[in-house]
């Protein structure tokens, strides 16, 4: 094998992986369309700003794995401190009598931050 | 792991289209998304892919409670305090007008000759007398003279004044000797105003029972019926009263 050859193969190795995520995303959906759990009332405040900023972090992840420079420990990290974060903000303006305007705040960010990670990911995909 | 110690946080890049030059044309689209799903399986992965599986569910789980009650959930606490403050009073006033009507009843149930039933009729009768312009009526109030030395005020005007110290909160009111009903109408005419079929000629005093503090507040608004004629050349002057005597009624 030249050089040129495994380099190649790590390259398509290093992508790939994705499938694992997509069917994990499937599984949760169905579950939770089938257990249909009731939100706890001292997490439904925060758990739309979470999941959005998760989604976030999902959207930033296929991206750096298209570019070639994903790391499971980063997306890891970011993804948990992202929600986390997103959700402690939504918290702390609640009690700074702020909530609303501070959880608008945290979705146009993340929003913006959501699409500029889908335009990183359509340029690597269709090159435009 | 197969990085070769590529390392960034996924955090997006902050530039802006960058112009896609020849050594960033990308693999094709459809060969580009099948390495994106080929599986490889890691502890990394495998994480990465629990962790999808909680936003899948987290998904599929607030879009329900969304869909469940729109009304309330989106609410925060202050626009539930002002809800709930809103429902206290209007619960606070519906028991009130329970309590009068329980009282009405029990009245009515009590005496058997009908005493309470005709007082109750006469009452309702007087008031619907005073409203209708067919009694006459004192009360606290306002008297509010127009004088018009050039002959500037026309139907409009005092129609205007009418519907303003209606609007007030006015009960009962006569101008000059006309008692103000449902329909009663303003027209000019040659010499002054028609009221009901009767000429008024200026000055037009406004006699009306109410809240003396809403009517001439309401009627001094800026732009307000008191501006109004005063453009038109007019003198306008109101005096809050605690006992104004409406005589004039209206045939039934």
């Amino acid at each position: 094998m030249t050089e040129r050859t495994r380099a190649e193969a790590a390259g398509t190795e290093r992508k790939g992986g994705g499938m694992i995520a997509l069917i994990g995303l499937v599984i949760g959906v169905g579950l939770g369309l089938a257990l249909h759990p009731d939100v706890p009332l001292w997490l439904q405040p925060y758990l739309p700003i979470a999941i959005v900023a998760a989604l976030d972090a999902m959207f930033g992840g296929v991206r750096a794995r298209l570019e070639g420079i994903f790391d499971e420990k980063v997306f890891v990290v970011s993804f948990l401190s992202n929600t986390v974060i997103a959700a402690l903000i939504v918290f702390l303006g609640d009690e700074l009598g702020v909530g609303s305007q501070l959880s608008t705040g945290v979705v146009v960010v993340l929003g913006i931050r959501i699409f500029s990670n889908a335009a990183g990911i359509r340029r690597k995909l269709f090159g435009a | 792991m197969t990085l070769d110690g590529v390392r960034d946080d996924d955090e997006p890049r902050e530039e802006a289209e960058r112009p896609a030059g020849p050594a960033a044309v990308p693999p094709a689209p459809l060969t580009g998304v099948m390495a994106l799903l080929r599986p490889r399986a890691s502890w990394g992965q495998l994480i990465g892919g629990l962790l999808c599986v909680l936003v899948g569910f987290a998904v599929a789980v607030q879009v329900r409670s969304t869909k469940r009650d729109t009304t309330f959930a989106t609410a925060r606490q202050d626009e539930l305090v002002g809800i709930l403050a809103d429902l206290g009073q209007r619960s606070e006033r519906l028991r009130g007008d329970i309590r009068d009507l329980e009282r009405t009843k029990a009245e009515l149930q009590r005496d058997a000759q009908g005493g309470a039933a005709l007082e109750e009729a006469r009452k309702r009768a007087t008031t619907y007398g005073i409203l209708a312009g067919t009694l006459p009526a004192e009360g606290p109030g306002i008297r509010m003279v127009v004088q018009d030395p050039r002959g500037g005020v026309h139907a409009g005007g005092l129609l205007d004044a009418l519907e303003e110290l209606r609007d007030a909160g006015a009960e009962v009111v006569q101008v000059n000797e006309v008692r103000a009903g449902v329909g009663t109408y303003f027209l000019d005419a040659r010499d002054g105003v028609q009221a009901d079929g009767r000429t008024l000629r200026a000055p037009y005093t406004f006699l009306a029972i109410g809240d003396p503090h809403t009517m001439t507040t309401a009627l001094n608004i800026p732009g307000g019926v008191v501006r109004t004629l005063q453009a038109a050349g007019a003198t306008v002057s109101i005096t809050p009263r605690a006992k104004v005597t409406v005589s004039a009624i209206r045939s039934p």
